[in-house]
């Protein structure tokens, strides 16, 4: 069997690539929504609720653990659910000349 | 029921093009609330892949957690005030901090429990330990200025350079060696000297230096979470992760372009008012005097403008003077003028945050420019009225080469035919440099609160003007 890719290396591929698109996709935002980009891409980063998930959620972890992983999910929720509602908020302001 | 771990994996990248969609919906405002809307569905999918694989068998706990976040999210965003949005920001920038350091610390305490640790992994762990404090500390930081907890003015001491660097290089130290070593000691001290950095970090950075902070640190978060995927080896935070740190960056990036300074300049550089500043050409300028005028005077020349340019800064988020602004723009229209509103990159707390506030006030946002595109108007405008801003129409930035500010692309204000100056003093701007556009021949100084003046504005306006 030939040698198998280290899933380090395949992160690394990800996460480089990864950049390119933010780049790219971010230098189009236009400069009058740069607020509400701060605040999505705030809302997004609540992503770390799957890792906190994924941390209390495991059925060995002790106790300890699981305490650590609950306040991760309780913070997290926060930013997921205010960050895209005050995006949401914002973003309705924006209106053309009627 | 259980979601296989390839099932999975096909959610997240559907969750992830989601995610790219929602900020490529940012290119135009018409099609933002949309991308808003991927963002959140991607979010959803996230979530529901997650908590469906077998991974995650324990729910108590999660349910509980996830529901007191999502009333106290859902509550705040309900009830915050627009121009507490750099608060607000800042705020939740220090959570996903938090929350990094906690994932991170959490696997390690699980990996080490099933004696799984190795090097690299614990090498990961350290990137998201170390990151998500510096952020979480630093966002902790900026809010307490923003919100005005803390004195918004650069605080400096002696050594403050040398103290940050032995920090920082005590902890990448601590860093190498608990990921040879796995050492709980090495963990925990190294935590605690993340957390000290990032509060000696953003301690020393003025107020009107806060769009290039909250833009910094909304790309330290990105990377907080990018740092925690490499620990999980999960694909979708390391892109989301990796989406949200270049976001960072780039605004972090736009913000020093549009003071000219260096990224370098504004983290250690300490800028700021210490009220030793405007000798050279201020000073001279200064003895020629300025002049002020009355509101009348001001509405006297709008009314009968051809095109007004309204250029507003931090000074008209403190006196909220946003939707007065709005009924001074309908009186001038409904007279024929147009209006139209200049916005500096960085005037305000955050990047974006004069658009924000104008939408709050319902003026279209058509009529609000960038620097850019409104630069070449002004040689062809009658009126300006600068409410609440200083630094960026400050001609010093072009003429000026011993300014401090020398450089800075500005709003050319000083060359329509007239200018009105809102301000409550003569205080100089944040730099503390003397704004030569005070003594310019065609500039005049309106005194009084900004929201105040444009309210008699309105009513001088409302009872028919002048009549002439």
């Amino acid at each position: 069997m030939p040698e198998a890719l280290d899933p380090s290396l395949v992160a690394l591929y990800v996460f480089v690539l990864a950049c390119f698109i933010g780049y790219w996709v971010v230098w189009g935002v236009t400069p009058s929504l740069h607020t509400p980009l701060v605040a999505l891409t705030n809302a997004i980063s609540g992503i770390v609720l799957v890792g906190a998930l994924l941390v209390t959620g495991d059925p060995d972890a002790g106790l300890l653990t699981k305490l650590v992983g609950f306040i991760a999910v309780f913070l997290a929720s926060i930013n997921v659910f205010g960050g895209f509602l005050v995006t949401h908020r914002m973003l309705s302001m924006f209106k053309k000349k009627k | 029921m259980v979601l296989s771990v390839n099932l999975q994996a096909v959610a997240y990248l559907v969750s992830a093009v989601l995610f790219i969609l929602a900020l490529k919906g940012l290119t135009h405002p018409a099609s933002a609330r949309r991308g808003n809307l991927y963002g959140m569905l991607g979010m959803l999918i996230a979530i529901g892949a997650t908590l469906l694989g077998d991974q995650v068998q324990d729910y108590g706990l999660i349910v509980v957690a996830i529901a007191g976040g999502a009333v106290i999210g859902i509550v705040v965003a309900l009830r915050i005030q627009m121009t507490a949005m750099p608060q607000l920001v800042a705020a939740l920038h220090s959570f996903v901090g938090m929350a990094a350091v906690l994932v991170a610390v959490g696997t390690f305490l699980s990996k080490r429990g099933a004696g799984e640790l190795n090097a690299l992994l614990m090498g990961e762990i350290s990137a998201g330990v170390v990151i998500g404090a510096i952020t979480f500390t630093g966002s902790v930081i900026a809010f307490g200025k923003l919100q005005g907890l803390l004195s918004g003015s650069p605080v400096k001491f002696a050594g403050q350079h040398l103290l940050n660097a032995v920090i920082g290089l005590a902890t990448i130290g601590l860093a190498v060696h608990f990921a040879m070593t796995g050492s709980l000691v090495s963990l925990t001290l190294m935590t605690l000297l993340a957390f000290t950095l990032g509060l000696t970090l953003i301690i020393p950075i003025g107020g009107a230096d806060m769009p290039v902070i909250i833009s910094m640190l909304n790309s330290y978060s990105g990377w907080a979470a990018a740092a925690t995927g490499f620990t999980l080896h999960n694909n979708l935070l390391i892109i989301v992760g990796a989406l949200v740190g270049c976001s960072g960056a780039i605004l972090s990036y736009i913000m020093c372009k549009a003071m000219n300074r260096s990224i370098l300049n504004v983290v250690f550089g300490g800028f700021g008012s210490d009220g030793s500043a405007a000798e050279s050409a201020g000073a001279v300028a200064a003895e020629k005097g300025v002049k002020s005028a009355a509101v009348e005077d001001a509405v006297y020349w709008m009314e009968d403008a051809n095109r007004v340019i309204i250029v507003p800064g931090y000074g008209m988020a403190v006196a909220q003077a946003q939707h007065a602004l709005k009924e001074l723009m309908e009186h001038l229209e409904a007279r024929g003028v147009e209006v139209r509103f200049a916005i500096h990159p960085v005037a305000g707390r955050m990047p974006g945050h004069m658009n924000v506030l104008l939408a709050e006030a319902d003026i279209p946002y058509d009529h609000v420019l960038e620097m850019d595109e409104i630069n070449p108007e002004f040689p062809s405008t009658d009126v300006v009225l600068v409410v609440g801003a200083n630094d960026v129409v400050n001609p010093a930035a072009k003429e000026d080469a011993s300014s401090p500010i020398y450089g800075m692309p500005i709003l050319e204000a000083g060359r329509a035919r007239q200018v009105y100056f809102l301000k409550r003093s003569m205080r100089p701007g944040y730099s503390g440099v003397d704004n030569l556009l005070f003594y310019q021949e065609n500039t005049s100084l309106v005194f009084g609160d900004a929201k105040q003046t444009i309210e008699a504005m309105n009513s001088a306006l409302k009872g028919g003007g002048h009549g002439h």
